[in-house]
């Protein structure tokens, strides 16, 4: 039983994971920008849904709503005012933007809210620690099985979203090739802020969700942002339902490597996208070989 | 008034001087082959008039609005549809997603998704296969019907027959004569001269970047076009 139980966290956990990739996996997928302001945006969302929650006494869960369209406006601001400008430079100068908005971002954070560590759990009740109990060695939390839904609904509604609608398409089509794009009549720039608005409100989605399940400052971001990337990467770039796939896979790595012993928590969870990307670099290595068997010299 | 007049257009790709002090006008209802030798500056002219490229210096003006900076989404929304050299299909996509995308402009007309694929039966049988997946010639009416779907008043075909089978390319301009039913103008570059001319009702010849040659269709000889073609007219005219 205390197996399942170990599962059953493990893939809990990815759902945290997914939903943090999600808007990483969209950036990329979409501008091809690797944004590595990522985490810190999250870090960000948590601080403001605090500061709402804290000044007017509110539920974190209806702070978030207002969050959110700021988080959007956040997001358009940012592909309109740096990303834009930068993308026009190559790859390099886009990775090199977000890392200094990182940076800027954290201290920023720090100027304005100190080192103290915070949490959103205790302004949340009971549901921080309630969990509905199966066995007496197998329990589900609450707030775990509530991070996994929103990031199936999050992750299944974007998916949806990409496939059926106008606005979808035309994300998809830009996507592919925004020079194209532009000549059957899409405007280009215009969809790139509303999919950077729509990856940096599922941020803040994330990020609200890691505060009300643990702590956080404001040097969270970037540990934050690595997990988001090992998720991406082993779920296959720029695919969403990889991502949700990549981030159980993270979660559960981290969840049976914890059972082991809890230092190796995070070490299992590095050492499992290290694997899956060894695994895929050498699937392209053969692959540029004709194949497995013969790139092993086992064919004449 | 003429529907597409260029002035004095200057186009660079770099170091290359692509197209220069180009200047002519197209009339609502002409059918325009632009001929020429390969980098004559056919395509460039093309991509400049719908967009793609802006230019260095003249100007561009559509309907008698001065269009020479707008951006090629806008240009589609005024009615300039280009169908691209090497078709760009969106690949991930499926056909009926790429004539779709072309939607979102919002200029409704003559052609919709059901038209497209009564003029392209080909395309009809392969609605919900991935573009990337199409054969040559299926790419190419999947790119015209996708320029059609923004019902364009001036359309600029890029080497529709480039690397097709002549059968596919009989097809697709049997499927053009159909096309002239959208009351679309039309200017179009051909590397095969008799395909050209027999829809054209104008020839325009590129050299080096100008145009030596411009006229009407029926107007013109087969020599003349092939002259103006190879720059053979200056030869002659001891300007060479």
């Amino acid at each position: 039983m205390s197996l399942v139980n170990l599962f059953a966290q493990g893939v809990l956990l990815g759902g945290y994971y997914a939903l943090l990739a999600c808007g990483l996996s969209l950036m990329f997928g979409v501008m091809r920008i690797i944004n590595l302001a990522h985490g810190d945006l999250a870090i960000l969302a948590a601080f403001l849904v605090f500061s709402i929650s804290d000044a007017f006494g509110l539920s974190p869960f209806l702070s978030l709503v207002a969050v959110l369209p700021i988080m959007a406006a956040v997001g358009w601001a940012l592909q309109r005012g740096i990303l834009e400008r930068s993308l026009r430079s190559g790859m390099l100068v886009p990775l090199l933007a977000t890392f200094g908005l990182s940076i800027a971002l954290q201290n920023l954070l720090f100027e304005a809210y100190g080192a103290d560590t915070r949490s959103l759990g205790d302004m949340i009740g009971d549901l921080v620690f309630d969990s509905y109990e199966v066995t007496s060695q197998f329990s589900v939390s609450y707030l775990a099985a509530l991070i996994f839904a929103l990031a199936a609904a999050v992750l299944g509604g974007l998916s949806l979203f990409l496939k059926y609608t106008s606005l979808g398409r035309a994300i998809r089509a830009t996507a592919e090739d925004p020079d194209t794009a532009e000549l059957v009549g899409i405007n280009a720039r215009a969809v790139y802020a509303v999919a950077a608005a729509i990856a940096v409100a599922t941020v803040a989605l994330a990020g609200t969700m890691l505060a009300m399940r643990a702590t956080f400052d404001p040097y969270s971001g970037p540990m934050q942002l690595i997990f988001a990337f090992e998720a991406v990467v082993i779920g296959g770039i720029g695919s969403l339902w990889g991502t949700l796939i990549g981030g159980i896979v993270l979660g559960l790595a981290q969840s049976i490597g914890a059972a082991f012993d809890p230092k190796w928590f995070l070490l299992a969870g590095h050492l499992t996208f290290l694997v899956v990307l060894a695994l895929r670099l050498f699937r392209d290595w053969a692959r540029a070989r004709g194949g497995l068997r013969s790139s092993l010299g086992l064919r004449g | 008034m003429s529907l597409l007049a260029v002035d004095r257009l200057d186009v660079r790709h770099g170091l290359l001087h692509a197209v220069r002090e180009v200047s002519f006008a197209v009339d609502e209802g002409e059918i325009v082959a632009l001929v020429g030798a390969n980098g004559a500056g056919k395509s460039t002219l093309l991509r400049a008039i719908a967009g793609a490229h802006l230019p260095s210096g003249g100007g561009i003006a559509f309907d008698g609005a001065d269009i020479t900076s707008m951006r090629a989404y806008n240009r589609v929304a005024q009615g300039i549809a280009l169908v691209p050299e090497g078709r760009r299909l969106f690949g991930g996509m499926s056909v009926e997603e790429n004539l779709k995308a072309a939607m979102r402009v919002g200029r409704r007309g003559y052609w919709t998704l059901d038209k497209v694929m009564e003029l392209f039966p080909m395309l009809s049988a392969r609605r919900d296969a991935l573009a990337g997946n199409l054969s040559g010639g299926e790419r190419q009416a999947a790119a015209i019907g996708r320029a059609l779907m923004t019902n364009p008043r001036l359309l600029l075909l890029d080497e529709v027959s480039l690397g097709l089978a002549p059968v596919v390319i009989e097809q697709l301009y049997r499927s053009m004569r159909n096309v002239l039913q959208g009351g679309a103008t039309l200017i179009l570059v051909e590397q095969e001269l008799t395909r050209a001319l027999s829809v054209a009702t104008r020839v325009m010849c590129m050299l080096e970047g100008r145009i030596v040659l411009d006229g009407p269709a029926e107007a013109m000889s087969r020599d003349q076009i092939v002259d103006a073609y190879f720059g053979l007219h200056r030869a002659a005219r001891g300007r060479a």
